[in-house]
């Protein structure tokens, strides 16, 4: 459906949002701000109506460091997008998007803790894959992949 | 040094809720580790009598830095772990990451590779769906079942060992190929299992389907409607049982199932018998297309000839300089990925098995993502849970199949 793909491409981009088509999927770049208006529109407008993946890339040392990226499938369509956005160092915020898809409060809990990224709406950020009390966030480039944090401490003989 | 006391420590999970002083519900601990999760697994249920009011369900406890550890290592040193997602049917993940290094790097894989691939992923998809039935039915005390199915697994698990080496974690994807082509005489017993498969796939169905207890506990339990699975991000068969044919061997064909005859099998409500249901059907429809395979397998090369991925043969390496060079690079430095992002999804037999692999160019990752169908699962899998009885709870995980490799990474 290379057809599809295309046109679906140029209704998506604007100037604020360049998208393209890499791998079978369509690439839509997005302002931080702008992430809830596009996924309304693909959820409303283009039929996405499952959210498949939310995960983090840390480009350490680009600034802005992060890029948070969503996957998203069209269970009719049978077309996958990929919506993209920057967001700094300082403030790694994004909206959540609990409201419009259930599948994404799992997935942003695990965003969280990997990466440290805040998901605005999403209530409940509890480590899932970690524990309570793990300090930082281990996917992050500057994190040494040998630190140990034992929750219960060594027994020494 | 003494340990502090126990409740000094403090504690891995936070419940989303806890009892309160007046009385009420019950919160009981299920897990994470009790003969009732399948999988080390921790369900918070909050209870009313026997009947369940709300779960909060924590996974985690097989995390073991699968992401982290792929960004140390190079694309072809990540094989060995990739199959240790999910260990059930370690294949398929070998395939679909393999398939997505394949695709940053332009590579096109040859005939053979692409059809064995096939094969083995339906082989892989047959061993995961018994495991699952199986032990869903011995947690429900259906032994003979159990005991049917096992063997057969057994039996594969052995013949697939005649192939790759291993029982369980193979390590039989490379990138651009295979490890190694079929060994004489393997299809013959191929063909011997599957008819064998019938045969005791015969007898489960006879001893199980219209079981009254087994009805009982199955239908009408758990169940999940469409939306719910689509808006939970619900894929593979779980999907499927709710009524939904959404296969992505149809929807986006890849390998060689285009070329191949299937049905889709699906559910009638998404409930507990709906999804062991499914996964029967689906076990039939892979022997069938296990068979269309064994006959268009055609001849020829395993592996792609491209020098970037592709060991040479090792007859060359110690008589070629070129060869040596290649072979040294390959090791030490790992194959020279281009720079870019892919998201590549094989229909794994849990759902949706997604790698979003980002390369900055060269032999190492930048990042590898799995997109665990059983981890995304694990987000919705109270829909399924509360307002059931407690009872239940044990059905219906198991009849959720989480993989705890996959699940925790």
């Amino acid at each position: 459906m290379p057809a599809d793909l295309d046109a679906l491409c140029q209704s998506l981009a604007t100037e604020a949002t360049p998208a393209s088509v890499a791998h079978g999927l369509v690439v839509v770049e997005v302002p931080t701000a702008g992430v809830l208006d596009m996924v309304r529109t693909l959820k409303d407008a283009h039929g996405f109506d499952m959210l498949l993946d939310v995960t983090a890339v840390d480009w350490l040392p680009r600034e802005p460091r992060f890029d948070v990226v969503w996957h998203f499938w069209s269970t009719t369509g049978h077309v996958r997008v990929r919506v993209r956005t920057r967001v700094p160092e300082g403030d790694p915020a994004v909206v959540s998007l609990t409201s419009l898809y259930g599948s994404a409060a799992f997935m942003e809990r695990e965003c969280h803790e990997m990466y440290g990224i805040r998901f605005a709406g999403n209530a409940d950020l509890r480590p899932i894959l970690l524990y309570e009390g793990f300090v930082g966030h281990p996917l992050r480039k500057d994190y040494p992949k040998d630190r140990e944090q034992p929750l219960v401490p060594y027994l020494t003989p | 040094m003494k340990l502090p006391p126990l409740a000094s420590l403090p504690n891995p999970v936070k419940s989303a809720f806890a009892p309160s002083a007046e009385g009420g519900p019950v919160i009981v601990n299920i897990g994470p580790s009790h003969p009732a999760t399948h999988g080390t697994v921790q369900i918070i249920a909050e209870l009313d009598g026997e009947r369940v009011l709300r779960t909060d369900v924590h996974c985690g406890y097989l995390h073991r830095g699968f992401e982290k550890e792929c960004e140390a290592h190079t694309w072809h040193n990540l094989i060995p772990y990739v199959d240790r997602l999910n260990y059930v049917s370690a294949l398929i993940n070998d395939f679909a990451y393999c398939d997505g290094v394949e695709r940053l790097l332009g590579i096109e894989i040859t005939p053979r590779c692409r059809y064995l691939r096939t094969l083995l992923s339906e082989y892989s998809r047959i061993v995961d769906h018994l495991t699952c039935i199986a032990a869903g039915l011995m947690e429900l005390g259906a032994m003979t079942a159990f005991l049917y199915l096992v063997m057969i697994r057994d039996y594969m698990y052995e013949h697939l060992a005649d192939l790759t080496g291993a029982r369980v974690t193979y390590t039989y994807g490379r990138i651009g190929g295979l490890a190694r082509d079929l060994p004489d005489g393997w299809l013959a017993r191929l063909a011997e299992i599957l008819d064998q498969y019938e045969v005791f796939v015969g007898r489960v169905h006879g001893l199980v389907d219209r079981n009254r207890i087994f009805i009982d506990r199955m239908r009408n339990v758990g169940v999940l409607s469409t939306a719910d699975a689509i808006h939970y991000a619900y894929t593979g068969p779980i999907l499927r049982s709710t009524g939904a044919p959404r296969d992505l061997r149809r929807d986006t064909p890849y390998l060689a199932y285009a070329e191949l005859d299937f049905d889709v099998p699906v559910g009638i409500k998404g409930d507990n018998y709906d999804r062991y249901y499914v996964r029967m059907r689906e076990m039939d429809e892979s022997v069938h297309m296990i068979r269309q395979l064994m006959d268009m397998l055609p001849a020829g090369p395993i592996n792609v000839a491209d020098h970037r991925c592709t060991f040479p043969d090792k007859a060359l390496v110690y008589t070629e300089i070129e060869s040596l060079i290649n072979h040294f690079k390959l090791v030490m430095d790992g194959p020279a990925v281009p720079a870019g992002d892919v998201y590549v999804a094989h229909e794994s037999p849990n759902g949706e098995l997604g790698f979003y692999l980002v390369s900055a160019g060269g032999g190492v990752p930048w990042k590898v993502h799995c997109r665990a169908p059983s981890f995304v699962h694990m987000g919705g899998v109270h829909r399924m849970l509360d307002g059931y009885q407690l009872a239940d709870v044990v059905p219906t995980f198991g009849s959720v199949n989480m993989i705890g490799g996959e699940c925790d990474r």
